[in-house]
């Protein structure tokens, strides 16, 4: 360990000085990447912001069709939520082994984290087909087009995400945990982390609140 | 990544953790998965009950769905008020500013539009 550890890791507070600052030169390449990428998750988030506005204005508006009480089916998204918690979990342990370099249990994680993001997908693809079957698909009512933007929104980027996992297992098994695979898994991780953040303010906000009036 | 290097950086990275140990990560990444899974399993369960009183249910919908966003993001994505974390959370704030800015005034604005238009039905006998 340098003096500059020690010294560091006694204050945390520690600010640096001038000359130090002066010294330093460019940030590391990982907290570049990383800056820049959660840029691009805050930018998303508010992209997500207003369809959630423009849900929230059309809820009610239903033209005649059936609301979301009569449509909604809390057990299913219940599990749903339960498949993407569990997904975001394993998803850190996949940060973990990565860090550690250790393969077998990062392309483990990874699988896991894989099959229940694709439950997701599978459980809410399922609930969209049963929804147009039953005469309530996007076109009948303001609230369902808002429905289906918003929710399809995020599937997509689910949809998206697990094409992103599989690159990454792909690239950690032929080219092993290198600086710059070790930089985009560390992206990976941020979007999935930032799926679950977006998949809770849809569950409470869409579904909850939505079968509740 | 080793010890060295992580500590060696001034700043952390979004999702990085300060903490390099695998047990005390294990921990930190098992307690946001129960705190998250308690959130989840409290506001599905407020939603259909009769036990409490029926106003406050959207309210605590709300508050519940707060909190465990705030628990994603210090327990999963690990951005904290550490004072590496600064940039990180300077963003994440002007996220939040521009999110709140949005729904809220998107909300009172068409709420406003509502209660000052007449209704459809008196609109259309004006015309007439």
């Amino acid at each position: 360990m340098t003096a500059a550890t020690l010294a560091h890791g006694r204050d945390p507070h520690h600010v640096h000085g001038i000359e130090d600052a002066e010294n330093r030169g460019p940030a590391p390449k990982r907290i570049v990447t990383g800056y820049g990428f959660w840029i691009f998750i805050l930018s998303d988030m508010v992209m997500f912001s207003c369809f959630f506005a423009a849900f929230a204005v059309l809820s009610g508006k239903t033209a005649g069709g059936p609301h979301g009480s009569e449509l909604f089916n809390l057990r299913n998204v219940a599990i749903e939520t339960g498949c993407l918690l569990m997904s975001s979990f394993v998803c850190g342990m996949a940060s973990i082994a990565a860090d550690m370099r250790n393969k077998f249990w990062f392309q483990i994680a990874m699988a896991v984290t894989c099959v229940l993001g694709l439950a997701f997908l599978w459980i809410e693809f399922r609930e969209f087909a049963d929804l147009v079957a039953r005469g309530a698909g996007p076109s009948r009512s303001a609230f369902l087009s808002s429905f289906f933007t918003l929710v399809g929104c995020h599937g997509l980027h689910v949809s998206a995400g697990i094409l992103w996992l599989l690159t990454m297992m792909a690239q950690v098994f032929a080219k092993g945990f290198r600086a710059d695979i070790q930089r985009r898994f560390l992206c990976f991780a941020l979007f999935w982390h930032a799926l679950d953040i977006i998949w809770v303010a849809v569950f409470s906000i869409v579904y909850l609140l939505g079968s509740g009036t | 990544m080793s010890e060295l290097e992580l500590h060696d950086q001034v700043d952390v990275a979004p999702g990085d953790e300060e903490e390099v140990r695998i047990g005390p990560r294990l921990l930190g990444y098992l307690a946001g998965l129960g705190l998250a899974i308690l959130l989840t399993a409290t506001s599905f369960f407020v939603a259909g009950t009769d036990l409490v009183w029926q106003p406050s249910i959207p309210v605590a919908i709300v508050v519940l769905a707060i909190a465990q966003m705030g628990v994603h993001l210090v327990f999963f994505l690990h951005i904290t008020t550490g004072p590496d974390n600064t940039n990180n959370v300077m963003a994440l704030a002007f996220g939040v500013l521009i999110v709140v800015l949005v729904i809220g005034g998107s909300l009172w604005i068409m709420a406003n539009l509502n209660h000052n238009m007449m209704p459809m039905d008196q609109i259309m006998q004006m015309q007439r």
